[in-house]
């Protein structure tokens, strides 16, 4: 059956469109508050950022239950094999956002015991900068993110589970 | 502020009757904006803290700060330790330091201060700093295989084995 | 099948815990036998970074601390420094601050009252009140710039002048705040779930609360009137009449009935402070290359969280030779076995919750 899909590649085509479509509009962010970002990520889901109009106010306290993996703080290097075993928990598809400065390259922490970038334990799809980043900004990452998974063929994957760790 | 004569009175009262009670013990007392700096023997800071509480009605001890005094000279030990107490109502501030060297302990505040005790396990962890008859005492922000003291001089900003 | 004692896990990661706190539990069935923090998940070695930079570049470092009330360890630190170089901060300056340190008191009550009653389970509270600390993170961003890690109070004294059109703003402000706040009681102070999630659980008498060293408005709810801007005043709060408002009982409903009247009294005294703002300078002049004589200061002042201190000790040069802070919530967590132990484990979140920590100042 896959080759007969194979080669209507308008179908899958279509597919395609239609699985981003629901899945960018739906995404459950799993909300790893670590510090200040989460702040500022709880005030973009409350009522005057509003994060529900895109679909995401459902913030999942389990992995299990999430898409998106919004990295919000400082990751030292106590919390990394944490942050490491909730992303390997979350099943695919999922992405992860790098909110703010930390997450994105360790922030103004160049210390002993701070990872400097969460993008050396899990892999990142979007990097939002500020410190913390303000609500518009967070919104415009999710946005991004949004943009990229609707580039994405998660038909493919469903055709060849291997595809998305190989390309 | 309360900067007023009573204050003094009342510190000026606090240092006579430290020197009274526990003669040798005070190496050093001197008013340094307003508020009594005393510097102890380690040794007597157990029954100097219980004193001060008991009789002397001071109540809360708001900080524990240690410094490190690699480079510096004089002092009796590389690392001095020094406890905050203050006494409400009134507000009456009392700073307490004492020395400690290198792999040495210090009595512990905790049988007279409770709130001493997460504040002598950051000690520990920061500096090495060792207090006796301290019920738990163990790193607390570091993780438990950690190697070195943070705030150590000599430890470098970024760490060891490329923590950072 | 007989039930035995066991341990719970809560944390690093939990939806509750305010931040990557890890608390282990030892529970009978549902009750509590005991709690164990354990911290460090987000130490990120503060003290050590600020050895290596100035005076002046320390200052927005210390907005990551409580993060929820920036401005406070701005002025804990400042006021530190301050105390240690011997600068006299104007008087302009010093109402400035005060409305400052008020309206982030304000904001930060707001976003505790809001993730509290979230956590209890009142969703739409958390609503309410970030929608009213909007309001009030709008002053700040008009001010400085930001909404979160302000940086807005400096050495010598803020970052910029209070003007007239922002002024007026702030009373704009004020005026809408105290409707939201009724907002909030009306769904909260007579209802029958709150109060049994809140009444009577997690007591600390008064000479409890203070033999655990505790501080702010947890201490305050317990009875006893311990609060630094009456205590030991600092940037001209002696000028300003106010209350202090106290519980009886010392549970987690008192905390919030506490809370919500520090609210009430912070807008009384930014009312206050904006009615007497004397001219002058809204900052002193404090060189760019700060070098301090060597020497040692210890400032506190009343944060949100609770007393709030700074040691700082000079070396002759631009940097400091080592900074302690002295947190809040770090002294204040200690107390949560002695409060939990005897309650059930689901009201440990509320008993948590109720303490107010944040865990950039616990951890540093």
């Amino acid at each position: 059956m896959s080759e007969a899909l194979e080669r209507s590649p308008f179908l899958l085509t279509k597919a395609d469109a239609f699985i981003t479509w629901a899945q960018k509009n739906s995404l459950w962010p799993f909300g790893s508050g670590l510090a200040c970002c989460a702040i500022e990520m709880i005030a973009t889901a409350a009522a005057r950022y509003d994060i529900a109009r895109f679909g995401m106010e459902l913030f999942r306290a389990s992995p299990r239950q999430a898409d998106l993996f919004i990295v919000a703080g400082t990751v030292t290097n106590k919390m990394a094999p944490v942050l490491r075993r909730l992303w390997d928990q979350m099943p695919d598809p999922k992405w992860a956002m790098a909110m703010g400065n930390c997450a994105i390259g360790g922030g103004p922490f160049p210390t002993y015991s701070v990872l400097q970038g969460v993008d050396r334990i899990i892999p990142v799809d979007v990097y939002v900068a500020g410190c913390p980043p303000t609500p518009q900004g967070l919104i415009h990452g999710l946005m991004t993110l949004q943009e990229k998974i609707a580039r994405s063929h998660p038909t493919k994957e469903i055709l060849d589970p291997d595809a998305r760790r190989r390309s | 502020m309360p900067e007023d004569a009573a204050d003094r009175t009342g510190l000026d009262g606090i240092l006579e009757a430290l020197t009274g009670r526990f003669p040798g013990a005070v190496l050093a007392g001197a008013f340094e904006r307003n508020e009594l700096s005393v510097r102890l023997a380690k040794e007597s800071l157990a029954s100097v803290l219980r004193f001060l509480k008991d009789e002397a009605g001071f109540n809360a001890l708001e900080d524990i700060a240690v410094f490190d005094n690699l480079g510096a000279a004089g002092g009796d030990g590389r690392f001095t330790v020094v406890y905050r107490l203050c006494r409400f109502p009134g507000a009456l501030r009392l700073r307490l330091a004492a020395d400690v060297a290198e792999g040495a302990s210090l009595p512990s505040a905790v049988p007279v201060y409770r709130s001493a005790d997460w504040a002598a396990r950051e000690a520990f962890d920061m500096f090495g700093v060792l207090f006796d008859g301290h019920p738990d005492l163990r790193r607390i922000y570091m993780p438990d295989d950690f190697e070195g003291h943070p705030l150590r001089k000599d430890f470098p900003l970024a760490g060891r084995n490329g923590g950072a | 099948m007989e039930l035995r004692e066991y341990d719970l896990n809560m944390g690093p990661q939990h939806p509750s815990t305010h931040g990557v706190l890890r608390l282990k539990l030892a529970v009978d069935n549902e009750v509590v036998l005991g709690v164990e923090p354990v911290l460090g998940y987000l130490h990120r070695g503060m003290e050590k970074l600020w050895e290596s930079l100035t005076y002046h570049q320390v200052v927005p470092l210390t907005d990551r601390l409580d993060y929820l009330a920036s401005l406070s360890n701005n002025l804990g630190y400042c006021l530190t420094v301050e105390k240690l170089a011997g600068i006299e901060v104007p008087g302009r300056a010093r109402y400035i601050r005060v409305v400052l340190a008020e309206l982030q008191r304000l904001a930060s009550h707001l976003a505790w009252v809001g993730f509290m009653a979230n956590d209890i389970g009142a969703m739409s509270v958390l609503l309410y009140a970030f929608e009213a600390r909007e309001d009030v993170l709008d002053i700040f961003e008009e001010y400085c710039g930001a909404r979160l890690t302000l940086h807005g109070i400096r050495i010598g004294g803020a970052v910029r002048d209070l003007d007239a059109p922002l002024v007026a703003r702030i009373r704009a402000v004020l005026g809408k705040v105290p409707d939201r706040l009724d907002d909030v009681r009306a769904l909260l102070d007579e209802n029958r779930i709150w109060k049994e999630r809140t009444v009577g659980v997690g007591r600390l008498s008064g000479a409890d609360a203070v033999a655990h060293g505790l501080t702010g408005p947890a201490l305050r709810a317990s009875g006893v009137p311990w609060d630094m801007r009456k205590d030991i005043p600092y940037s001209s709060y002696d000028d300003f009449d106010f209350e202090v408002p106290l519980g009886a009982n010392g549970d987690v409903y008192d905390r919030y009935l506490v809370r919500l009247g520090e609210i009430g009294q912070s807008i009384r005294i930014v009312r206050q402070a904006l009615d007497g703002l004397p001219d002058g300078e809204f900052a002193a002049k404090v060189p760019r290359v700060l070098k301090i004589a060597p020497g040692e200061a210890f400032h506190t002042i009343e944060a949100p969280k609770g007393v709030l201190g700074f040691t700082v000790r000079s070396n002759g040069t631009d940097k400091p030779e080592r900074v302690k802070m002295r947190s809040p919530s770090f002294i204040n967590l200690q107390a949560l076995d002695a409060m939990c132990r005897g309650y059930m484990f689901s009201d440990v979140i509320g008993i948590l919750g109720s303490l107010d920590i944040v865990l950039g100042e616990i951890d540093k």
